[in-house]
């Protein structure tokens, strides 16, 4: 009993002196930063301060029931959340939908595998000027561009854990007389839970991108990316920083929240 | 054997072969176990004691020969056949709790969630595991975990049991309870049983009868024995007794292919 609680405590102590230590290094790089843009002084490398009291009085110096979020943050950012949020949706359960069906098919998997790894290999923003002709410029187009984009990882990440689901427990399943959906709920999805995830990180990274890059283009009217553009075309490069930096923020948390939602589904299944 | 009725006759296998390819894995195997007996089956490794198994609960298809059970021919995995694997680690699905990994089988009964849950619980009170319900495979021991997968093979209350070398990997006081515990069921339940293992001395102690495979390839049957030992099974007292003495050396001569 005092031996797991020791090795408990221990852990917790390891965890927070590496926490403590990335907190530390985090603050010197930023500290770096901020005296040498101040010593160099120069209009194009604002420092870090600057930049946060700018994104500050930009979007988050709203009233207190707009959540401090400003009219400008309430313009720009959630508009670009929200295209963002259902292309990653759709190319979610697309993937995970089309990944399960291919994977649990040996003909489907050897048919669709070299179609799947051409379109993989495609770079997605390439992609988007093909669905500027299908869908004309707006958030349909980039709605479209992202869930096109951010589907494969999914997609061939779900059809490889499927296709690698334990034979003897597809046996077990089989003398359980299991029937198809609950063979896919019980065994298949859960097997496959854990490279679900590993594509589901990298068509999170891959919306953001799409996210901002189809909002670079003519025709669109708010959004972070639309921010980035019109304050560079205004040389305003004070902006522009503050936008970059919050894409760095946005990519971070959302990828936290993936984390720890994976940590959810899959500590529960430990050894898989 | 020939008074036996057709009721009597739980599993009947008739000329049954196998073979992978070229690769003759059984040969003419014929065999008809009567309602409620729990029969050993023992060989060398590679005897192809697992494929006969397989082939029994429908999950090969069978080579030669037929299969039927209750009457029945074999074509897919029967109604009413529970299986107990070796790898206990991995026939068990680590992402549900014990009590729902009991419970599955259930589901296709038609019973409500809270009934499943119930029914589960009362078995695995059965095989003494009632306060691991809310746990997770992981979380248990080897011999916890057979439990777990033998309480999942009995909550159908299946009529055939296969067991493919169950205690195979645990070591060896575990594995003297849970062959207790598997006579206790067997004993109260009835169930027929066909148990595959490589352990000479199991296979005594445990069965009503033990049929040997000879070594492969083209195994066949080269011992089929009665095993009566006076008075009930117990750990201690009967391994001790010359009729075990007498009977496992006549296993363990066959298993060599010895001549008797």
């Amino acid at each position: 009993m005092s031996a797991a609680a020791d090795a408990r405590t221990s852990r917790t102590t390891i965890a927070a002196h590496y926490a403590l230590l990335r907190w530390t290094v985090l603050v010197l790089a930023v500290g770096v930063w901020e005296l040498a843009a101040r010593a160099h002084g120069s209009v194009y490398f604002p420092p870090p301060g600057r930049i946060a009291r700018h994104m500050h009085e930009l979007w988050f110096s709203g009233p207190a029931r707009h959540a401090f979020l400003t009219s400008a943050a309430v313009d720009d950012i959630l508009p670009s959340l929200g295209r963002m949020t259902a292309g990653f949706a759709l190319a979610a359960v697309a993937g995970i939908v089309l990944g399960i069906a291919v994977g649990r098919s040996r003909r489907a998997y050897a048919l669709c595998n070299p179609v799947l790894q051409f379109a993989r290999a495609v770079p997605p923003p390439a992609l988007v000027p093909v669905f500027v002709v299908v869908f004309a410029f707006g958030t349909p187009m980039q709605i479209a561009s992202i869930a096109f984009s951010a589907v494969w990882p999914v997609l061939i990440n779900t059809a490889a854990g499927a296709r690698n689901t334990d034979p003897l427990r597809l046996d077990v399943a089989a003398v359980l007389r299991l029937n198809t959906a609950e063979r896919l709920w019980f065994l298949v999805l859960p097997s496959a839970l854990p490279r679900i995830f590993a594509g589901l990180r990298l068509s999170l990274s891959l919306s953001l991108i799409l996210m901002v890059f189809s909002e670079l283009l003519p025709g669109t009217a708010n959004g972070i990316g639309f921010t980035l553009t019109d304050a560079q075309t205004r040389s305003d490069l004070l902006t522009v920083w503050a936008a970059l930096v919050l894409l760095g923020v946005l990519g971070y948390l959302l990828n936290t929240g993936l984390l720890a939602v994976e940590k959810r589904l899959i500590g529960r299944g430990k050894a898989i | 054997m020939s008074h036996t009725t057709t009721e009597d006759r739980m599993l009947q296998l008739s000329s049954v072969g196998q073979h992978y390819g070229d690769h003759q894995v059984l040969h003419d195997i014929t065999l008809t176990v009567p309602a409620g007996q729990l029969l050993c089956v023992v060989g060398p490794s590679g005897c192809g004691k697992s494929t006969l198994l397989r082939t029994i609960a429908g999950l090969l298809p069978v080579g030669e020969g037929t299969i039927t059970i209750d009457g029945t021919p074999v074509t897919g995995v029967p109604d009413q056949l529970a299986v107990v694997f070796q790898d206990y680690g991995r026939s068990l699905f680590p992402w549900l709790t014990v009590r729902d990994n009991v419970a599955l089988p259930l589901r296709r009964r038609g019973l409500g969630r809270t009934e499943r849950r119930a029914e589960a619980d009362r078995i695995l009170d059965r095989v003494g595991l009632s306060g691991a319900a809310r746990r997770h495979p992981w979380q248990l021991s080897g011999g916890m975990q057979q439990r777990v997968a033998i309480a999942r093979a009995l909550v159908c209350r299946p009529t055939l049991l296969l067991m493919d070398e169950p205690f195979g990997s645990l070591d060896a006081q575990t594995r003297e309870d849970l062959e207790d515990l598997l006579l206790e069921v067997h004993r109260t339940e009835g169930t027929t049983i066909v148990f595959v293992t490589h352990d000479i001395d199991e296979s005594v102690y445990v069965g009503d009868r033990v049929v040997v495979l000879s070594p492969g390839p083209g195994s066949k049957i080269v011992l089929d024995l009665s095993v009566r030992l006076p008075g009930e099974r117990d750990q201690i007292v009967s391994r001790g007794l010359p009729e075990f003495v007498a009977l496992r050396a006549e296993v363990g001569r066959a298993v060599r292919g010895q001549a008797m």
